[in-house]
């Protein structure tokens, strides 16, 4: 357990990360939470008991990537001089291309995606939030998927930023990406600049905290119904 | 007589209408000096789908400002799904649009079965079953969207017809999977269960009673002034609007482009199936209603080819670590394991008695990695982007779900129309706030 101190409110305790191999034993660490049905440490499927996360490391792809892979990312850097600059690692995985794009330049890169002949990813489908706990510098994700229809391709662009970081927006470039970074945002707290209206958007504006970091609990919140109070699981009583 | 409530605020003067009672906020302002009225349209109102709140910015009846409020659904299904495994994930997804859910879990299993590398290991019977079924679902979802934009714009008996309807469909849903709604009948690897025969017939007879249906409504309505006049030339949103704001589905093939995802990008075998894709010119709410009337006749088509191919097989992977170790059967409180395979596992074999027990409290792994899948859902463009982490359970799950993505057209669609039209143009994106808050 690196940070025992932080084991307060029933928060589940950030646990150093167990080895990446899939096949390697579920080492669970034993944490100091109780889960919904008294069961403390490991073994817990209830979802309650702190569940230990593993995480592999990413590695970039080496070239010829494959399928349309190798066209996008050449007519990118045709299209963005500061391609070497902006772009950490290409990585192709389940026949998906990824584009690991430094946090400041998005809007940048999303721009020449959109714009370039070769490219023309017209739509931005989707953007969401993945919060890789431990890593500290890269610890919230914000994933946009766009795709081509001219060209009927799909490509994904993921930035990292620490807890604190901040993310261009890209509302500019794709303004239906307006209401998923303030879903990004409500979620993960990630603060994306010069979005014309960053507020929540699925919690009530006067919520506290962000749902969907890994370290905010599930269920943690007291439910009051006319005037009755019910803790949240992991504080109600314990039967053994 | 005055009906509305009424109480002094720092901002202004706020009543609290329920309807039939205009007349006593007009009478009870001073025309000149407020012309500007700012109307609370939900989050409980019959025409906004569920429970979506519009603040609307009016002068005289012309719209001025629109901004749409969602949230009050939100259910926290992606945070729910990292804390149960893989399998169980299917029962959580398939609330999120009710009206969808088939679309739901098929997008939910594909992005696992992605993540799994099996996604050639599905048996050619459980692609056939999953196609027939989303076809059949987005018949019953195309049927409430007629049903309630009909009530809206003030066609109650379409209402009436189009639940009706609908109900032949969730009838053909409880024979198969037990449920009428919320089935969890796809899962990664495969189907839970098959299709019985009695289900079978059930279609077949649907085929037959469905297309004389769908001539009804188009008597009714497309003739009919009032429709015509309230859906045509009403929230127009081009091509160029549609990609902007990442519209997709009917509402973008009623503008003209032909972008339907089971065409463009194939999924579960649709590229063997025989089926146009219906579009429009005149980017209206009238435009919209021919896409989903024409989209109902290309589902039956689809619907039919599925059953033609049905030939007999098995309905999950042959992978024992994956599919489900029972075979479920529907009994009479829904659907449950089959007894024969309890008295097997109770009595006879110890080794599938631990198996079973591994796979279905622990799960089994999902290799490390990201993956995002996409399928046409009856609004668009549903999207499932699935993390990994290599246990048994989902790291992160996002659904891009259309009618969150959609409702962002309402203010381009209703601002300088009149407030009649935020209705009407509210409607033709049919949003289903269960998938736009999940």
């Amino acid at each position: 357990m690196t940070n025992p101190e932080i084991s307060t409110g029933g928060v589940p305790v950030d646990a150093a990360p167990v080895g990446a191999d899939i096949d390697a034993p579920a080492q669970t660490p034993s944490s100091p939470r109780k889960g919904m049905f008294g069961i403390t440490g490991s073994g817990d499927v209830s979802g309650f008991g702190g569940l230990v996360r593993r995480q592999p490391e990413v590695i970039g792809s080496p070239k010829p990537y494959g399928s349309y892979f190798d066209e996008v990312t050449d007519a990118l850097e045709e299209a963005f001089p500061a391609f070497a600059d902006a772009i950490e690692k290409v990585v192709v995985e389940h026949d998906e291309l990824t584009l690991h794009v430094k946090a400041e330049r998005i809007a940048e890169v999303a721009q020449a995606m959109r714009d370039d002949e070769a490219l023309r990813f017209e739509l931005c489908s989707s953007v969401s939030g993945v919060d890789y706990l431990n890593s500290d510098a890269r610890r919230l994700h914000v994933i946009y998927h766009l795709t081509s229809m001219t060209y009927r391709r799909r490509v994904r662009l993921e930035v990292a930023v620490p807890l604190e970081g901040t993310v261009p927006t890209v509302t500019s470039v794709y303004p239906t990406a307006d209401w998923q970074e303030r879903e990004t945002y409500d979620m993960f707290g990630v603060v994306f600049t010069g979005h014309p209206n960053l507020t929540r958007i699925l919690m009530p504006d006067d919520w506290e905290g962000h749902p969907q970091r890994k370290d905010y609990p599930l269920g943690g919140v007291a439910v009051e119904y006319k005037g009755a109070e019910i803790p949240p699981p992991d504080q109600r009583r314990v039967y053994q | 007589m005055s009906y509305a409530g009424e109480r002094e605020t720092t901002e202004g003067r706020v009543f609290t209408v329920t309807g039939g009672d205009w007349d006593s906020i007009t009478n009870n302002i001073d025309p000149l000096s407020n012309e500007k009225i700012v109307v609370n349209m939900g989050p409980q109102h019959p025409s906004t789908h569920g429970v979506l709140r519009l603040v609307l910015e009016l002068e005289g009846e012309t719209v001025t400002d629109v901004r749409p409020v969602i949230g009050y659904l939100h259910t926290g299904i992606e945070k729910n799904l990292e804390y149960r495994n893989w399998t169980q994930g299917t029962t959580f997804v398939t609330r999120a649009d009710y009206l969808a859910p088939l679309f739901n879990e098929a997008g939910y299993c594909l992005a696992v079965e992605k993540l799994l590398g099996i996604t050639d290991q599905i048996t050619e019977r459980a692609n056939t079953i999953r196609v027939l079924f989303m076809e059949l679902n987005r018949i019953a979802s195309h049927l409430v969207w007629i049903a309630t934009t009909g009530m809206e714009l003030g066609a109650i008996s379409m209402m009436l017809y189009g639940f009706r309807e609908r109900e032949y469909i969730l009838d053909i849903f409880e024979e198969t999977t037990g449920l009428r709604m919320n089935h969890a009948y796809f899962r990664p690897g495969g189907v839970a269960q098959d299709i019985p025969d009695s289900a079978i017939k059930k279609i077949r007879d649907f085929l037959v009673y469905m297309p004389k249906k769908l001539k009804e409504y188009e008597a009714m309505l497309s003739g009919q002034i009032i429709w015509q006049e309230r859906t045509q030339g009403v929230a127009v949103l081009d091509v160029t609007g549609c990609l902007a704001l990442g519209i997709t589905g009917p509402v973008l093939r009623s503008a003209g482009l032909a972008w339907d995802l089971r065409k463009t990008m194939p999924y579960c075998g649709y590229e063997d199936y025989e089926f146009d894709v219906p579009t429009a010119t005149t980017a209206d709410v009238w435009g919209r209603y021919q896409v989903r009337m024409a989209e109902m006749r290309e589902s039956l088509k689809i619907v039919e080819q599925a059953l033609d191919r049905l030939k007999p097989g098995p309905i999950f992977v042959a992978d024992k670590k994956i599919a489900w170790p029972a075979q479920l059967a529907v009994g009479i409180d829904g659907m449950g394991n089959s007894l024969e395979h309890v008295a097997k596992i109770m009595g006879q074999s110890m080794e599938s008695l631990i198996h079973h027990f591994k796979l279905v409290t622990e799960g089994f792994r999902v290799p490390p990695g990201q993956v995002y899948v996409s399928l046409e859902h009856p609004r668009g463009e549903l999207g499932v982007h699935a993390v990994s982490d290599g246990g048994t359970h989902p790291y992160r799950v996002h659904l891009r779900d259309p009618s969150f993505v959609n409702l962002q057209a309402i203010p381009a669609m209703a601002e300088g129309a009149l407030l009649a039209d935020v209705i009407a143009g509210g409607a033709s994106l049919d949003p289903v706030m269960g998938g736009c808050d999940r």
